[in-house]
């Protein structure tokens, strides 16, 4: 799972900070309000053992098809910035929502997807038996807890659809992962 | 390494399989919500099975690629189980053409992924630290498939004469494949040995419990199941899974190497 990446333009030879200056402004293709950062997906800046930069990501959904558009931007980002860097993906752990910070989470709402409820803890396989009582996703437009899910999957693998029973706004809820 | 290859291939054989089936509702589907859901679960299982794919092309070393293991083998070389091969109709439909029947769907993605969340968690400690990190992800995706499958079971089995007739019909025209489970193939006992995999016998109770569950809520009854056993996962197939392999594959095959 290791890409080497080379650039094609003269190389700088870019301190960590301005590599991660450099990817700040990269955003999920489908939700351009969060950057890679927030969302978790880009999970670290690193100098690898042959002192070359590495930028390590991780995939969300096995299934995501923003995957690829995600990771061809990070090597364009880099590229067009001129530093060398290998982009590195990285498995485990296990992407999760519960990586993304207050910030982010309010950055979603304003754009108008519910954000993701915390995961519930791994207690034990008795997990599995039925589906955990859910708690109330509050609407994005007018902060109502009274809604209802519409579809448990919607547009992208990472959203469910809601409706609110108040406002009457239909809007998605980022499900935790 | 051959073993953790082989365990790897079952994996993921189960799971384009399985993806590729659900597909088929892809604008079909009995309503829109549903579509969109089996278009997901689709999506999921295509990407576990990518993941388990790369692993394996990376373990063989010899410059296979993920494409080859989907699209050049041939069915005898797929090691899923026959349960999820089988069209989305009930039992002694002898054409293809048939009317697909949502319940055998929902029961089918219900009996695979109550395994699957038990053989995820299971492999997250995999002495094979890429399927480790793949059993992680998947984990959280089965659960969510198994929660959707489970509440539609529940609608359909505990729904109208007609919905829960289906129901169980389903339950028992697909419940019998599901003996193939609880057998240790040959490439199963060798991951075992090596750590690599779980001994799906220590998931039948777990298994069981869910299953019986589900089906009570539902109101259904669970058929006693007893005689034939499918060898899917040893490459003995069914009929259906030529036709289906031959749809996915025809077009890598028609143009082989061809990116966009």
């Amino acid at each position: 799972m290791l890409t080497p990446t080379v650039a094609g333009k003269p190389m700088t030879t870019a301190t960590l900070e301005q590599v991660w200056v450099a990817l700040e402004g990269l955003t999920d293709p489908e939700i351009p309000v969060v950057t890679l950062r927030e969302l978790g997906i880009l999970r670290d800046v690193r100098s690898g053992p042959d002192g070359l930069v590495e930028v390590v990501i991780t995939p969300t959904y096995s299934g995501c098809p923003a995957m690829g558009q995600i990771e061809d931007d990070v090597r364009a980002t880099l590229e067009n910035a001129g530093i060398a860097a290998r982009v590195i993906t990285q498995l485990s752990p296990a992407w999760t929502t519960d990586w993304m910070n207050e910030a982010a989470r309010e950055k979603l709402r304003a754009y108008g997807i519910a954000p993701p409820h915390q995961t519930k803890p791994d207690v034990s396989v008795v997990r599995f038996m039925r589906r955990p009582a859910a708690d109330p996703v509050a609407c994005p437009q007018c902060g109502s807890t009274h809604t209802v899910v519409t579809s448990q999957f919607g547009s992208t693998a990472c959203k469910a659809l809601y409706k609110c029973l108040d406002c009457q706004e239909p809007f998605d809820y980022f499900k935790p992962y | 390494m051959s073993a953790t290859i082989d365990y790897l291939l079952h994996l993921a054989d189960n799971a384009v399989v399985l993806g590729q089936r659900d597909a088929e509702w892809c604008g079909h589907g009995p309503i829109l919500e549903e579509d969109l859901a089996l278009a997901n679960v689709s999506l999921d299982l295509i990407g576990q099975a990518r993941l388990l794919y790369q692993r394996a092309a990376e373990l063989k070393g010899d410059g296979t690629t993920e494409d080859q293991l989907a699209y050049f083998r041939d069915s005898q070389a797929f090691r899923n189980y026959t349960l999820l091969e089988l069209p989305h109709h009930g039992a002694l439909v002898g054409y293809a053409v048939a009317d697909r029947d949502y319940a055998a769907t929902i029961v089918r993605n219900f009996l695979y992924s109550a395994l699957m969340v038990h053989v995820w968690d299971a492999l997250q400690t995999s002495a094979d630290s890429t399927l480790a990190g793949i059993a992680a992800k998947s984990l959280k995706e089965a659960t969510y498939h198994l929660h959707h499958s489970r509440d539609w079971l529940v609608r359909m089995g505990d729904g109208t004469d007609e919905s829960h007739a289906r129901a169980q019909a389903a339950v028992n025209h697909l419940l019998p494949y599901t003996e193939e489970f609880w057998t240790v193939s040959p490439a199963e006992a060798a991951a075992v040995e090596a750590g690599v995999g779980v001994d799906v016998r220590s998931l039948r109770g777990a298994w069981d419990a869910l299953v019986n569950d589900a089906l009570a809520e539902a109101t259904l009854t669970r058929p006693q199941v007893r005689g034939y056993v499918p060898q899917g996962k040893v490459g003995l197939h069914s009929e259906h899974l030529g036709f289906l392999l031959a749809e996915m594959q025809s077009l890598a095959r028609a143009h082989p190497d061809g990116c966009w």
